[in-house]
């Protein structure tokens, strides 16, 4: 460095940086934030699940008249067979003992339930995002049926799901259809909402002068659709599919609480909740979760990859 | 001033086909929420085949509009206009015109290669001679080499080079061009300037160009089209007969001097400033 008038801020020169602290390497630095967060949920859920269940066990201990000291009353409220609130460790290990001492066909296994669930999610998904992306192309190409058709489409989806589901399952029983389908149809029929509002947006989102340009060279409406309003539609489908991936679960869950509990994770929550297992209950929340995150994180990464492909900026 | 008379446009098909555009009794109404606004009126234009025409006015002059109604983008309500002859959506669908926008209006999701390729697809041009087409178009333009990079890896002036490809790309023998260098710095303006004149020299196509900066106008057309606004009418026509390869240099001669006073003339004249 020769005048100090010209001289470089050291700090920001790579060749005198100093070595810095663990803290701000790159791999601790992009994970602290969330590893810091999970564990403060985790005291305040095990603070929750000591406060919340503190009741039960001192009633249990006074009704037993045994003796009991601070500490026993804390193990007891973390350790209780049936909790008003499962403290983090029971959950986790009801999940493990369901997940790997069964074999994945047993009905108490929660591999069994979440493939049940996980395969009408699937299906739903699948017919749903058919749907919506169908009924966007319909709405953009005709003006009448944008008219005509979104109020019913909105209104589909202020009927409260809890009270539809039953009938639409009764209905299809009649007709014969018992299973995947029936649960499929309504998890289709959450998701495909998001998905035709996206792409309805999506399809109309060219500029004027893209689509001017279209005109200029007289190209056709097939050519228009293909060319221009499908590829600018892509990340809004994108963003659609991830609302729809997780209300399709929910949707596959809701769809077999009205089935009579027979298999699946809706069908686990339910037999949980007649039978006081609450364990059972958080343990099937805990896969419910878990396989949202797995499908959202499916689709997000089938985005990047379509994106990157389409020349997104990295 | 303006040359109409040896023009019979009376019925549809008698303009000369020397003529690449003729424009008789234009006017254009557009219906607004809050009344009708008169953006063309008694338009008469004649642009021979070769020329390099520009139409230069202050914002709101409705030169976009005519140009647009050039590319039957618009619906004139009242008069003829014909392109190379025809009307302009015979010309539009005869793929007559190249149109160059303000912005440069690639598609994000394709390469630049693919970007120019993109009318020819339309068109139904065989993949191989799109190829060919566009490789030999983003070199007249400088571009080689760039085929596989994505619009956002270039710059503005880059951009809008390749727009250029892509309009060049079917080999239209009218360039409508709407401001297209206006969003770029200066330097890159004059630079992108020399290279359309060249452009133009070499090919031999007709371009009609909208501007709003005086020494561009003047220094690339061979008329320039003075107009006003509310409504836009044509207040002058002045020839600009500089050699066709012609340099950044004639700016600072006398002649160029002149011709860009009576320019700036016709537009104080045409525009009140009191609005």
């Amino acid at each position: 460095m020769t005048s100090s008038a010209l001289e470089i801020d050291p700090e920001h020169t790579a060749s005198s940086r100093k070595p810095r602290s663990i803290w701000h390497h790159p791999w601790i630095a992009d994970r602290a934030p969330v590893v810091v967060v999970v564990a403060a949920l985790i005291v305040v859920w095990y603070v929750a699940a000591i406060a919340m269940n503190m009741s039960l066990v001192r009633d249990a201990f006074e009704r037993e008249e045994t003796v009991y000291t601070v500490s026993d009353l804390i193990e007891g409220t973390l350790n209780a067979e049936r909790p008003l609130v499962a403290a983090p460790h029971q959950v986790v290990s009801q999940f493990v003992d369901s997940v790997f001492d069964y074999p994945p066909d047993s009905p108490r296994s929660l591999v069994y339930h979440g493939f049940v669930t996980l395969s009408a999610t699937v299906v739903g998904f699948l017919l749903g995002t058919a749907f919506g992306i169908i009924l966007a192309v319909l709405i953009v190409h005709m003006r009448t049926l944008e008219k005509s058709l979104l109020p019913w489409i909105i209104c589909s989806q202020m009927v409260p799901i809890l009270a539809v589901a039953p009938i639409i399952i009764v209905v299809l029983g009649a007709l014969g259809l018992r299973g995947l389908l029936p649960k499929s149809i309504i998890s289709a029929y959450l998701c495909f909402f998001p998905v035709a509002i996206g792409m309805v947006k999506g399809l109309t989102s060219p500029d004027p002068i893209q689509r001017d340009l279209m005109r200029t060279w007289s190209a056709t409406r097939a050519q228009v659709f293909w060319k221009l309003r499908c590829p600018s539609s892509v990340p809004f489908l994108f963003a659609s599919l991830k609302v729809a991936v997780t209300i399709s679960l929910i949707g596959a869950i809701v769809g077999e609480l009205p089935t009579g509990a027979q298999a699946g994770i809706g069908a686990r929550l339910l037999a949980g909740s007649y039978y006081g297992q609450t364990l059972q209950i958080w343990a099937a929340l805990f896969a419910a979760a878990l396989m949202a995150a797995v499908l959202v994180g499916i689709v997000g990464f089938a985005e990047r990859w379509t994106l990157r492909r389409m020349g997104a900026r990295p | 001033m303006q040359a109409s008379t040896d023009l019979s446009i009376e019925g549809k098909q008698t303009a000369a086909p020397a003529l690449a555009v003729a424009a008789r009794g234009v006017s254009l109404t557009f219906e607004t929420s809050d009344g009708q606004v008169e953006a063309l009126s008694g338009i008469d234009l004649q642009v021979k085949a070769g020329d390099f025409v520009s139409f230069i006015g202050p914002s709101g002059c409705g030169k976009t509009t005519l140009l647009r109604v050039i590319a039957d983008l618009e619906q004139p309500t009242a008069g003829t206009v014909l392109v190379n002859g025809v009307r302009p959506e015979e010309a539009r669908l005869k793929r007559h015109y190249g149109y160059i926008f303000q912005a440069p209006a690639l598609y994000p999701w394709r390469t630049i290669e693919r970007n120019v390729m993109l009318p020819l697809e339309i068109m139904g041009f065989s993949p191989d001679e799109r190829r060919a087409r566009a490789e030999r178009y983003l070199k007249l333009v400088n571009l080689g080499g760039f085929e596989r990079k994505f619009p956002w890896q270039l710059s503005g002036g880059m951009q809008q080079r390749a727009s250029i490809a892509r309009a060049l790309s079917f080999d239209p023998a009218l360039l409508l061009m709407d401001e297209p260098f206006g969003a770029l710095d200066e330097i890159v303006r004059d630079h992108l300037n020399e290279q359309l004149l060249r452009l133009w020299n070499q090919t031999g196509k007709t371009v009609v160009f909208v501007t709003h900066s005086i020494p561009e106008a003047v220094f690339l057309s061979t008329r320039i089209v003075v107009m006003s606004p509310r409504p836009g009418r044509i207040i002058d026509v002045i020839p600009c007969d500089f050699p066709r390869d012609r340099t950044l240099e004639i700016r600072e001669t006398p002649e160029f001097l002149k011709i860009a006073q009576r320019v700036r003339m016709g537009l104080r004249s045409g525009h009140s400033y009191d609005e």
